[in-house]
């Protein structure tokens, strides 16, 4: 199916065209040869009238239709059963057909397509909420879609592969979750799919397929440029293109994992924290073992593993690479064989190696390389690339002190710049800052909200997202601190259980971990961190004006204006 | 030459001409129309709306429209007779003739629309 989907009912009439002028033919056919038969005999002689039309059409009807009352008005002549007879055997093959048609029409493929992206369509159109388009229902998608309906958020859906989509609809996400089976780089199933609507809120193009991405990504630049697109791209050139356009988020997992592998090198504490802010809602992260220094061993010299080898040699370590092709790289250790096999491993120096990457594109091949290096070397550091979210149990079996999932890479990088786009400033900040600083931060902070993924939230100080404040600011009572307002609306008043990262002011530098004595002002942004209840009781003070009150001076106000004014002169009576 | 224009210009036609031949003759003589000239012209209607089913251009619309309307109005023509002969038992009176034929005039000038964008569709097309 092309372009717009055809329009199902006309679809439906032009299909119908053949059986329904068979059926007007046989139903005027029979019709007229009863009119036309001569009526029995009567009781004096001579021969009853005809058949009129309306019993005509009336027999016809209830014998065509297989209901079958008899003969009425009266018994038929010899003539005018023998036509019935006739009547009979054509309006059961014209009833066959009409209905063959039917529900060959029912089942054909393009008329349920049709019906399929019209509902689609439909759902869309109606959606009058903020959604976001995921272009891929991969495992990338699966888990997007399941922080999204988690976090609230409303997703559509656009997925090549019909199995997939399947799958969506057996998902029980809270939310409906509109899905269509089409290419994503078509223009027009965009279009169908919301991206020109104003309630959408960004395109994430997710599928296997480069190509695809950089047709979303092209697609979404030119008919909403406004939008957020976030791109998944696994060739640098691809990345490159998009770049080129002005995508403004090119996600290339492997580049990240790379990314993530210097910053665990670096400082392991800056990684964690990382981990940790930017984990799936609703799971918990665990420490990982530090990266050793030494001497390291890589199967499998592919994207992945070119972007490893860079990431190990900028920190200084010495990398030995099993590969099956011959050396590509003529400035590494290069062992041509299978990482598989203890011959290639032992040849690379396992015993004298302290870690091991298995980046091969097979799940299995990586799986079956760290095992038999572990039983040569059992101190050895591994890193696994895992290819299928489907094999986790076999990775979690072994327990690696590090795996790569693409599919979550890409999910938790989408999830941070959607959510909290001020999550990125933040998280650059940390990958430059130094170990230690980490370290206490990280100790800190998981010492208030645990290693359960937090809450990462931004605030913007204005009208439309924190209307109270900007009232009380705007009449300028009083110098509000960040302290005063970061208090739980209930008896007492104690802090709330959320910490802040980043404030962001206009005309000055962003301010790390900004202290609860700084004064804030209007059009600040503000990135917290902390519990689900605290970001919903921060909402509350910032919208309602009277939380906020309460929230500021401990004292409830009397709301409404017959209470205001007895509140009032109480007061005045008082003083 | 295609077949199916020919086909579809055929039963355009001959729904008007039926209609036009009952229609004709004394408002409210029984004699002058003929109830099986009413029977074709209804089938004959009846097959030409089918054949415009499907079109999705304006004429198409407007073509479908007319054949809608000349539809509902022989079939009104042909329940009315139905009703005086077998329900009301009065006979085809001059009053019932008449608006039979009435209902079948009105059903003849949808035709005559419908016959019309016809024409106007074949001058329109240069080909």
């Amino acid at each position: 199916m092309n372009g717009t989907p055809t329009s199902t009912i006309f679809l439906v009439l032009r299909r119908l065209r053949t059986p329904l002028i068979v059926l007007i033919v046989i139903f005027s056919v029979s019709v007229l040869g009863l009119t036309l038969m001569p009526g029995p005999l009567d009781p004096n002689g001579g021969s009853m009238p005809r058949l009129s039309f309306f019993h005509a059409t009336y027999f016809i009807s209830y014998t065509a239709t297989t209901i079958g009352f008899g003969e009425i008005p009266y018994a038929f002549s010899e003539q005018q059963r023998l036509w019935v007879t006739f009547c009979i055997y054509l309006s059961v093959i014209g009833w066959a057909y009409t209905l063959g048609t039917v529900f060959a029409m029912l089942q054909d493929k393009n008329f349920l397509n049709a019906v399929a992206a019209q509902r689609f369509a439909r759902q869309v159109r109606h959606l009058r909420e903020p959604f976001y388009l995921i272009c891929g229902y991969g495992e990338a998608g699966h888990l997007i879609c399941q922080a999204l309906d988690e976090l609230g958020y409303r997703a559509v859906v656009i997925e090549k592969d019909e199995a997939k989509v399947g799958d969506l609809e057996l998902q029980s996400y809270s939310a409906d979750m509109p899905a269509l089976c089409a290419d994503a780089g078509q223009p027009d199933t965009l279009i169908l799919a919301g991206l020109t609507s104003r309630y959408c809120r960004g395109v994430i193009a997710l599928t296997n397929d480069d190509s695809t991405n950089l047709a979303v990504a092209i697609a979404a630049r030119l008919l909403a440029p406004s939008l957020h697109a976030l791109c998944r791209a696994e060739h640098a050139e691809t990345a490159a293109n998009m770049a080129s356009f002005g995508t403004r988020h090119i996600i290339n997992p492997f580049e990240k994992f790379g990314e993530y592998m210097a910053l665990a090198l670096h400082s392991p504490a800056a990684y964690h924290l990382l981990l940790w802010l930017t984990g799936l809602p609703g799971t918990t992260v665990t420490r990982h073992r530090e990266p050793p220094e030494g001497k390291w061993v890589l199967c499998g010299y592919g994207t992945f593993g070119k972007v490893m080898t860079e990431a190990l040699e900028n920190a200084g370590l010495p990398v030995t690479i099993i590969d099956r092709a011959a050396p590509l790289a003529a400035a590494h250790s290069w062992i041509k064989g299978d990482g598989t096999g203890g011959e290639a491993l032992r040849a690379a120096g396992i015993a004298e190696a302290v870690g091991i990457v298995a980046a091969t594109a097979s799940d299995v091949n990586n799986l079956s390389t760290v095992v038999t290096a572990r039983e040569l070397n059992p101190k050895l550091f591994t890193v696994l690339r895992q290819n299928h979210v489907a094999n986790r149990a076999l990775f979690d079996a072994f327990e690696s002190d590090f795996a790569m999932v693409p599919a979550e890479i890409v999910a938790h990088e989408c999830l941070a710049i959607l959510t909290t786009p001020l999550l990125a400033p933040f998280l650059a900040f940390v990958r430059q800052a130094d170990d230690a600083w980490a370290e206490t931060l990280l100790g800190d902070l998981t010492g208030r909200f645990g290693w359960d993924v937090p809450t990462v939230w931004s605030v913007s100080l204005n009208i439309s997202q924190a209307p109270s404040v900007y009232r009380l600011l705007m009449r300028n009572e009083a110098e509000l601190k960040l302290g005063e307002l970061l208090r739980t609306p209930v008896t007492d008043r104690p802090p709330l259980a959320c910490a802040p990262l980043l404030l962001l002011r206009e005309g000055d530098p962003p301010r790390l971990l900004p202290g609860l004595e700084e004064p804030i002002r209007l059009g600040d942004q503000l990135l917290l961190v902390g519990s689900e209840t605290a970001r919903k009781d921060l909402g509350l003070t910032l919208f309602n004006g009277h939380t906020l009150k309460f929230v500021l001076t401990g004292q409830d106000f009397p709301s409404g204006l017959v209470w205001e004014w007895l509140a009032a002169r109480r007061q005045v009576r008082d003083a | 030459m295609n077949l199916e224009k020919v086909i579809f210009g055929f039963f355009i036609v001959f729904a008007a001409t039926l209609n036009f031949g009952f229609f004709i003759g004394e408002i409210d003589n029984p004699v002058h129309h003929d109830i099986y000239e009413l029977f074709a012209a209804v089938v004959v209607n009846l097959i030409a709306t089918v054949l415009k089913f499907g079109d999705r251009t304006q004429i198409g619309a407007i073509h479908l429209a007319t054949s809608l309307v000349a539809d509902l109005q022989l079939l009104a023509a042909a329940m009315v007779w139905g009703y005086a002969e077998h329900v009301a038992n009065t006979g085809l009176t001059p009053s019932t003739m008449s608006s039979i034929v009435s209902l079948s005039g009105g059903a003849l000038f949808a035709n005559v629309i419908s016959v019309v964008i016809l024409i106007a569709e074949t001058i329109m097309q240069r080909r």
